[in-house]
């Protein structure tokens, strides 16, 4: 049999539970002073804007097109590279009351200078302050809107100290997520926000299936262990599945990064992070803070 | 269930799927983002269409107390919302009676007894309704624009108050597009007021009946404007574009250029006439969207209701001011608050990165579950390849869209679809471990993953469904992909995995799982 974790695997997960905390706690911590000194990188979706993709026949000299953005007087102009050298995006920041006038100046520039055989405006995204905001709260709420769902879903099915870990796990899973997304100044689009929903939907899957088992094992066997032996052992018996799952979703997203377009790509990341650290929660995080919070109450009564 | 009962659903829910998605290209709806199109979302501008009806109305009352002989000093606009009426004491009941009677959406806010000055309002009502109107009304129109510009499967509907949604599909020339579609088209006609020079009125010295407006003179690539002419004209025009039956594109055989012809209806070409007749050697403005196009001189009565409209276009110009004619005019400005355009070029490029993105994954995952589970892991894969084709059918059949987003949906489906088929083998190999023996770990696996897959797959389709219910376009194809994904990998890792243990394996005396 190949296995990866080995079957008696018997690692004392609880006893850890204040590396955990810790380590999380720093790392939630840090996300948080990140979002709030550096703030959110927004893409057009959220801050507004215009964003031109154009392909070029050959590498084109990024300051020569700078220049001439500049000269058009459209406030801030970012210009990168995008996919391969033979790829750009113009985002101009500003958005004015006609954003059209905005795209048409861009291109007739463009147009102008490199001539209609040369370039291709392949993509053009526009967004107004209006929706700009719009999406911001449409998001946020569509955030709050699913961590509530689950609440519910597992307080129905588990006990509420339960959906209160796995929340608490998501939150934690987001935050960081966010927080590396700050500290590499990447972009906050609506793609980022789908990932995100997602990594929500997968890490809560892992936590369920650990949550599953502390519930089995608290059935079949009440009162014979200790509720600390009982969380350790459904970690440890369900740890090869969670690496398991966490590898092939790993490898499947990982083909998503390196093979699915620069367009995707943003998309991508945010899945690599989220399941890596989803993972870790589910099996550091969720357990641990059931167990924290239960010996708590029952300290107390 | 036997094992031929169980073979019998899969096969044929396989035979269905592939009807529902060869050919692929017809069946599986592609989004904006793989096709290329464009994706518009337009603000109609409702506060104008209130101002442009209380103009209306000033225009009215004007032409009505003329014609029932009530003197007055002025009717004017004040503000964005009031008219005012200044007449004479003994005129004031009168002018009531005939505003109750005619105009019930008008209600009188004030009286100056001082300056006997009568103060109006639009109702609430009717603010509201002239709202609606616009909206609908600029569907109707730009629907119409559309229609006559050409573009297979269109979208169009209406979004919360006062916004409109456009989807359209492999559109080549989406900058012609835009120009067509946001084009407010209203057309009207002003006689110039040839007492007044243009540079005296632009220092101050203009009629309050008057107003100014220019005509632009392009450069040679008709992109950039080298001279902004001024015109006096009479404030209120004499006949509009709500009268024009007909519009269409004609090349003037003097200069070889395209003009576009307009014809009004009868009622249209009874005013023209009347007009042309009345102002014989004054200069007739043809006014659009605020700008002169021409205001050539009219030489004699014109009859028939006929017009040109002249300018300096080039065929294709010609040709989608004809359709915006035609079409009718937007009840108000809209302005772009959302535009995605993805050229065919870059879809294209997008599905082929996804493709590739895709059997590569697919591949690494079936490798490791081959290798990990041995016989069983290939099970596995056998349930992963029907779920992509399951996962394709259902997107055919409920006419889903197919989205980059949505692909990458695929993918991730295709990591955590086998986490189905890890936890029940992991737990086949757990009741093993115990003792069991193989036909028995292979039941109990399978009865007792079955909560933890349920309560895992249900929480990730609420987080699926939220996404839907919050995204727009292309995040929605990623959650309805995702959330067929998901009960799609249900069944194949549950149910036909299962199947294939029983047949392989229930009614043999089986010494080991090859687990």
């Amino acid at each position: 049999m190949f296995e990866i974790i080995k079957k008696n695997i018997n690692i004392d997960f609880l006893s850890r539970v204040n590396l955990f905390f810790i380590v999380s706690g720093v790392l939630c911590i840090i996300s948080l002073l990140l979002i709030f000194s550096k703030g959110f990188n927004y893409g057009i979706d959220f801050a507004g804007g215009t964003l031109v993709q154009v392909r070029f026949n050959q590498p084109p000299d990024l300051n020569d097109i700078r220049n001439d953005m500049e000269k058009l007087d459209m406030g801030d102009v970012i210009i990168q590279n995008f996919g391969d050298e033979n790829g750009i995006i113009i985002r101009v920041e500003r958005t004015g009351t006609n954003l059209q006038e905005i795209t048409d100046k861009v291109q007739h520039k463009l147009l102008d200078t490199y001539g209609h055989d040369k370039i291709i405006v392949e993509r053009v995204e526009q967004v107004g302050p209006q929706v700009g905001d719009e999406l911001k709260k449409k998001a946020f709420l569509a955030l709050i809107y699913a961590l509530i769902g689950i609440l519910l879903y597992i307080t129905v099915r588990f006990e509420f100290v339960f959906s209160v870990g796995a929340v608490a796990a998501l939150f934690h899973d987001v935050l960081i997520t966010l927080g590396i997304f700050v500290l590499l100044g990447k972009e906050i689009n609506l793609p980022i926000i789908a990932a995100l929903l997602t990594i929500v939907g997968y890490s809560l899957n892992d936590t369920i299936v650990v949550f599953d088992r502390i519930r089995e094992k608290i059935k079949s066997t009440a009162g014979k262990r200790t509720l600390r032996e009982t969380i350790n052992m459904s970690i440890n018996e369900t740890l090869s599945r969670t690496v398991l799952t966490s590898l092939t979703t790993l490898m499947a997203v990982l083909a998503l990064y390196i093979f699915g377009g620069a367009v995707i790509n943003g998309f991508a990341f945010t899945l690599l992070i989220g399941v890596i650290i989803g993972t870790y929660s589910s099996i550091g995080i969720a357990g641990s803070l059931v167990y924290f919070m239960k010996t708590r109450k029952i300290a107390k009564t | 269930m036997n094992s031929k009962f169980r073979w019998g659903i899969i096969i044929v829910l396989i035979m269905v799927s592939l009807y529902y998605i060869f050919p692929l290209d017809k069946k599986i709806k592609l989004g904006l983002d793989l096709q290329g199109g464009m994706h518009v979302i337009l603000g109609v501008q409702v506060d104008a269409a209130v101002d442009a009806k209380l103009t209306n109305t000033l225009t009215q009352l004007k032409k009505e107390f003329n014609a029932s002989k009530i003197k007055f000093t002025y009717i004017k606009k004040i503000g964005d919302s009031k008219i005012d009426i200044a007449l004479p004491e003994d005129f004031i009941g009168e002018a009531r009676k005939i505003i109750e009677k005619n105009y019930p959406y008008l209600r009188e806010t004030g009286l100056d007894k001082n300056n006997n000055i009568m103060q109006l309002m639009f109702t609430q009502d009717e603010i509201k309704r002239t709202e609606n109107y616009a909206v609908e009304q600029a569907i109707q129109v730009v629907r119409n624009r559309i229609d006559q510009f050409g573009v297979s499967e269109p979208l169009i509907q209406k979004q919360g108050e006062t916004q409109i949604l456009i989807q359209l599909p492999g559109i080549n020339d989406p900058d012609r597009a835009i120009d067509l579609i946001g084009k407010t088209a209203q057309l009207r006609f002003h006689i110039v007021d040839e007492n007044i020079n243009p540079r005296d009125a632009l220092d101050g010295d203009l009629p309050f009946d008057d107003i100014i407006l220019y005509e632009q003179v392009f450069d040679e690539t008709r992109t950039k404007i080298i001279q902004k002419i001024p015109y006096v004209l009479k404030s209120d025009a004499v006949l509009t574009g709500e009268y024009l039956v007909d519009a269409g594109v004609r090349i003037s055989p003097q200069y070889n250029e395209p003009y576009v012809s307009i014809r009004f209806d009868s009622a249209g070409a009874k005013l023209f006439d009347e007009i042309t007749a009345d102002n014989v050697g004054k200069r007739l403005a043809i006014v659009l969207d605020d700008h002169v196009y021409s205001a050539p001189s009219i030489r004699e009565r014109i009859s028939g209701g006929e017009a040109q409209i002249t300018g300096n276009f080039t065929m294709e110009e010609a040709k989608d001011l004809a359709i915006v004619l035609r079409a009718g005019s937007l009840p108000a400005p809209v302005e772009i608050l959302e535009n995605r355009t993805v050229g065919p070029s870059l879809g294209l490029d997008s599905i082929n990165s996804g493709v590739k993105a895709a059997m590569i994954g697919v591949i690494l995952v079936m490798l490791f579950m081959a290798i990990y589970y041995r016989v069983a892991g290939l099970f596995s894969v056998f349930a992963l390849l029907l779920n992509f084709i399951f996962i394709l059918a259902a997107m055919s059949l409920f006419g889903a869209t197919l989205t980059l987003p949505g692909i990458a949906g695929l993918i991730l489906i295709i990591g955590m679809s086998v986490d189905a088929n890890v936890l029940i083998f992991e737990r086949i190999r757990e009741e093993i471990r115990l003792g069991r023996t193989p036909v028995n770990a292979i039941e109990s696996g399978y009865e007792r993953a079955m909560s933890t897959i349920l309560d895992a797959n249900i929480t990730t389709l609420i987080a699926a469904v939220v996404l839907f219910q919050f995204g727009t376009g292309p995040i929605k194809g990623f959650a309805v992909t995702l959330s067929i994904g998901i009960i799609a990998s249900l069944f194949t890792a549950i149910f036909v995995t299962r199947t294939i243990f029983i047949s392989l394996y229930l009614n043999k005396k089986l010494e080991r799982v090859n687990i």
